[in-house]
């Protein structure tokens, strides 16, 4: 029954689209933060996409899986403040490079994609449960 | 009973095909946000009528040349992937159309239905000719 291989391509997709959810969370949470745990300014983090076969039918279905989890490497956004504990010689705090726009585009695309996926297999399971009334009646 | 077996044959294998096409959409729709994935289709009144064609012509079973080829069942030859032609392009390289991944997704299910439909009334068909010689 290759149905059931829908099932593991959209759950593949949900759980990709959870970590980009994910990584959206904790570039939010440190949209403000001026130094992370290697002691240099936050950089937001992006998760990228691969596309990888899945199921016993090959090339018919395609799941996704993270590849691996990028750094944004734009620079830190610089505010002038002297008083700041962490200012520089000159006055200048580095912040994290978090864009708070894109990472909230980027959260609406995610959970978008997500309730996309649960619909599929949704119409996945309706098409197998139908499939068993087969002969009833 | 040739008929019979011969009818539900073609239901089975148009039920084959959109579970086949089922997966390949669901694939494009998991694949939306991937980067360079290119959506892909396939046409499933080609892929019948190949199909049909193979059935009609006695075997649809790949052609081997030595006896320690694997004989391989030949259902999923009969649809020729495609890819599909993109209305928008992204920048990322992707061509998956949401709007037309969901409306033929829904589309294929409800033809799918159809099909399932139509294997029960045959059913209920040959079960009606049954009792009514019965009593």
């Amino acid at each position: 029954m290759s149905l059931f291989n829908v099932f593991q391509v959209s759950s593949s997709a949900m759980t990709a689209q959870s970590m980009r959810l994910n990584a959206v969370a904790s570039n939010l949470a440190n949209a403000d933060s001026i130094v992370s745990a290697d002691g240099k300014p936050y950089r937001a983090k992006q998760v990228v996409f691969e596309a990888t076969p899945m199921g016993s039918d090959g090339d018919l279905s395609k799941g996704v899986r993270v590849r691996q989890v990028v750094e944004d490497a734009s620079p830190a956004r610089m505010v002038y403040d002297p008083k700041n504990a962490a200012a520089d010689e000159k006055g200048y705090v580095a912040y994290s490079n978090v864009n708070v726009v894109e990472e909230m585009t980027n959260m609406i695309s995610a959970s978008r994609s997500y309730q996309t996926n649960v619909e599929v297999m949704n119409t996945a399971k309706t098409m197998m449960l139908r499939t068993l009334t087969i002969g009833q009646g | 009973m040739a008929s019979l077996s011969q009818e539900l044959s073609v239901y089975s294998q148009a039920m084959n095909l959109r579970t086949q096409r089922h997966q390949l959409l669901a694939s494009n729709i998991a694949n939306a946000d991937t980067p360079g994935y290119k959506a892909r289709d396939f046409s499933f009144e080609k892929a019948m009528q190949n199909a049909m064609a193979g059935s009609n012509g006695g075997s649809i079973a790949l052609a081997t040349t030595s006896g320690t080829h694997l004989q391989g069942s030949g259902m999923s030859g009969a649809a020729t992937l495609q890819y599909r032609t993109e209305t928008q392009s992204a920048v990322d390289g992707n061509t998956v159309d949401m709007d037309v991944e969901r409306s033929q997704i829904s589309e294929n299910a409800i033809q799918y239905q159809i099909v399932s439909q139509l294997i029960s009334d045959t059913f209920k068909g040959m079960r009606t000719a049954l009792s009514s010689t019965s009593s």
